[in-house]
């Protein structure tokens, strides 16, 4: 039976780009989560023809397949799961951008096309690609369209969903179909809207026309150091309740100033508990205002200083900062979960209270480095897992965490996604009605199941989630 | 009675309904089947929460009483409606139709972060969240924006909210190149153009769109005007953007195009252009990429199916479809 699989994607792809030895086959078993499962064949394509093509072959031999791009996803949506070993489509080697529209400020590009890639390629005409997830580097625009990716200019510019017009697909059945368009009302649903952030369930995208948006002709990024947390987070509700819309508001606690700092060594406050970077974009006259206004806002509210960045260099030694927080972490111990909830803003306070007490009470190490502006948490567990007992510990910390948050009017994940790290979690919020209508639209897309099985939606109707019940063949 | 169970009870499990806001786009995707009952949403603001940005709204709201309410905080949320003391929220949804502000707001789409709805069991089912990030399951709110009603009957929504601009001004101008005014423009909010003449909408603080106006609106000779201009009503078009620069030489009669988003306004009932010139015109930049076929069996077959799962007996809406080339079936 596999040997007809291989031989048939050797056929429809070439020998050199289907690979089935185990040394490959363990190196695709798992993506950036701590879930791992098995592969059975992992295949190249080159192009969408490729692509249906192999989902075919998985189709006529009705095996499960899983699509991937870099592999960056947090959540296990390219762990390939399930009793019987998927097919591993990945698509890193379809990675051109084919069309740039300045004037219409449309890309089309193929799904493994790196994110920050796509941004440098169109920066030279003024514009980029919004969503910024802290992996940007590494993480492709396809995986992206499968989660929906987020990051911290996502408070103004929105998740992936707005900024993606259309997208060709294969199907299950390796039939290829165009999902939205160009223009502004395709006929029929919006099918499009449905696919983003279909966690790679629904078929596996071949080309994206994204949205590129014009880069802001003035910036001001403010730093603000806090004494306590609790007062950042009220600064956070003060700057919204304002009325203004930062670019970005994002958040670090002191363990991960501390580590940051170390590694950059940008002029962090490392006394401070917790730190808030706040960016401004618009016109000129609109960033002026609202510059003052917030740094009124987080003086009044206690930060003990204010820094407006004076330079480009400034600015983005303080993003670089931000965004290898989850390298620099390594200084603490070698292994880290890195957790994602929203909580409602005014919420925040509380929640990462709790979270902190949930953590303590388990003796693990914390780090908080997140989306304040739009109530999205990172809480960040780090930990050596060659020390006996951590891993349960890690996972207990993590389940009251994401029930911490559900209670406090929260969701379970901002921008991760769902996968397999939080399927079981899904009755937590939604009923048996909601998951089954949910279990319907998936269905619509895949009769025959087999496109990224046992990811998002809990198998068994509306048990009660338990985050270490996964699916067999997959383990942490 | 003004319950979202009463609302369920109402639309009950079995015999065909058709819901109905304030009919500003009654024809949509269809006649109602004269046989069916009709149903009306719930109404009303339910909570307004400034410090979240979002607002609780019940389906049969019309968008004025929605404006209002928001507007006391200093926000708004982003549904528009040439009607709006008539259109309501629900219906706006359902259509899935933006306004004239969508180069600048956006599609309807984006608004909606939670929707609570009927289903074809007279169920209540909720997706999405009251929350301004999540991707906590599959999007049914999307699925349901622009349904028609046809697979679920929206009865509540979350919607984002965002803080009311300090000002919103409009500009014409006869003889301007909309295009060029709509690349140099720092994200306007509206660019319309009849073929002769062009509007700008622009919406922020007041220093930014007087500069804005100073610089690039009057040296084209813009002259300030109240608002935007009516829509010609016989037809509204979809076209790649790039597309519209073909208009001049092919629209028969009176229209408006939206610049930049590429909804085309006709007076008559005829679209513009050629639907199949239309794939590549002409006047646009050759694309590998532009949309395929209009009619993709397989598009069909999802929403065949979509259908089938959602409404097994074709009681929801009966007559209508979201999809042009897939003709509605009646209800069994």
């Amino acid at each position: 039976m596999q040997d007809g699989l291989v031989d048939a994607l050797r056929r429809a792809l070439a020998p050199d780009r289907v690979h089935a030895d185990p040394m490959e086959l363990a190196l695709y078993a798992r993506d950036a989560s701590m879930i791992s499962g098995q592969a059975s064949v992992v295949c190249f394509p080159l192009d969408g023809a490729e692509v249906a093509a192999a989902v075919r072959v998985c189709a006529d031999h009705g095996r499960p397949f899983v699509a991937r791009g870099s592999g960056t996803g947090l959540a296990g949506g390219a762990t390939p799961a399930g009793d019987v070993p998927p097919v591993v489509i990945v698509t890193t080697k379809m990675n051109r951008v084919l069309e740039v529209d300045a004037a219409q400020r449309v890309a089309w590009v193929e799904p493994g096309v790196l994110n920050l890639d796509l941004s440098r390629a169109v920066a030279h005409l003024g514009l980029h690609f919004a969503p910024d997830p802290s992996s940007q580097q590494s993480c492709s625009v396809g995986g992206n369209v499968a989660n929906n990716s987020g990051g911290p200019h996502c408070l103004l510019y929105g998740v992936t969903n707005p900024h993606v017009l259309a997208v060709e697909v294969v199907l299950p059945d390796g039939e290829t179909v165009l999902l939205g368009g160009v223009d502004p009302e395709p006929d029929g649903l919006d099918l499009r809207g449905v696919f983003v952030g279909s966690e790679g369930t629904m078929g596996i995208a071949t080309r994206i026309a994204v949205r590129l948006t014009p880069l802001p002709p003035s910036v001001a990024t403010l730093l603000a150091d806090f004494p306590t947390m609790g007062e950042a987070a009220s600064a956070v509700s003060a700057v919204i309740a304002a009325g203004v819309v930062p670019a970005a508001l994002e958040m670090m606690d002191a363990n991960i100033v501390e580590v940051v700092e170390a590694y950059v060594r940008c002029g962090l406050p490392t006394d401070a508990a917790a730190v808030l970077i706040v960016e401004l974009d618009g016109l000129p006259a609109g960033v002026e205002t609202e510059t003052s206004l917030v740094s009124k806002l987080l003086l009044d509210k206690g930060a003990r200083s204010v820094r407006v960045a004076s330079s480009a260099q400034e600015r983005e030694s303080w993003w670089k900062a931000r965004k290898s927080a989850f390298g620099a972490i390594a200084r603490i111990a070698p292994n880290y979960y890195l957790h994602d909830c929203v909580v409602p803003r005014s919420r925040l306070v509380d929640v990462l209270a709790e979270v902190g007490r949930i953590c303590a009470a388990e003796d693990l190490v914390l780090g908080n480095v997140f989306h304040a502006g739009d109530g999205n948490l990172h809480p960040l567990i780090v930990f050596d897992r060659r020390v006996p007992g951590v891993l349960d510990k890690v996972h207990r910390a993590g389940q009251a965490i994401i029930e911490a948050c559900v209670r406090a009017g929260g969701s379970l994940s901002g921008e991760h996604g769902i996968g397999l790290e939080k399927r079981d979690a899904m009755p937590l919020v939604f009923s048996a009605a909601d998951l089954e209508a949910q279990r319907r639209l998936r269905d619509a897309f895949d009769p025959l199941g087999l496109c990224n099985p046992e990811k998002v939606l809990p198998r068994g109707g509306s048990r009660c989630g338990d985050l270490a019940d996964l699916p067999a063949g997959a383990w942490v | 009675m003004n319950t979202l169970e009463a609302f369920a009870d109402l639309v009950g499990a079995s015999g065909a309904v058709a819901v109905e806001g304030g009919r500003t786009q009654w024809s949509l995707g269809g006649p109602a089947d004269p046989d069916a009952r009709l149903v009306r949403a719930p109404s009303g603001v339910v909570s307004h929460e400034p410090e979240e940005m979002i607002v609780r709204v019940r389906a049969g709201t019309p968008l004025e009483e929605l404006r209002a309410a928001t507007a006391e905080a200093g926000q708004f949320a982003a549904l528009e409606a040439s009607e709006p003391a008539l259109a309501t929220v629900g219906g706006v949804l359902a259509c899935g139709r933006s306004g004239v502000r969508r180069l600048g707001w956006g599609p309807v789409r984006d608004a909606v972060l939670e929707v609570t709805a009927v289903d074809a069991g007279g169920s209540l089912i909720r997706a999405g969240a009251p929350l301004v990030k999540n991707v906590t399951g599959f999007d049914l709110c999307r699925l349901l924006v622009g349904s028609l009603g046809t697979l679920a009957l929206i009865a509540e929504v979350v919607l984002r909210c965002k803080p009311l601009p300090e000002v919103e001004r409009w500009w014409r101008a006869e003889g301007a190149d909309p295009f060029g005014v709509a690349a140099t423009l720092y994200r306007p909010l509206s660019v319309l153009w009849d073929g002769r003449c062009t509007w700008v909408g622009l919406a922020g603080y007041g220093a930014d769109v007087d500069d804005q106006e100073r610089r690039l609106l009057r040296p084209s000779g813009f002259e300030e005007v109240a608002g935007p201009p009516p829509l010609p009503g016989g037809g509204r078009w979809s076209y790649p953007p790039a597309a519209l620069a073909g208009l001049p030489g092919a629209a028969g009669g009176p229209w408006l195009a939206e610049i930049g988003v590429g909804v085309v306004h006709t007076a008559a009932g005829d679209p513009p252009f050629d639907p199949a010139s239309h794939v590549r015109p002409a006047a646009a930049a050759p694309s590998a990429f532009q949309p395929g076929p209009a009619h993709q069996p397989a598009l069909a077959a999802i929403h065949r199916r979509l259908k089938e799962a959602f409404d097994p007996t074709g009681r929801l809406n009966p007559w209508r479809s979201p999809l042009r080339s897939l003709p509605p079936q009646a209800s069994r």
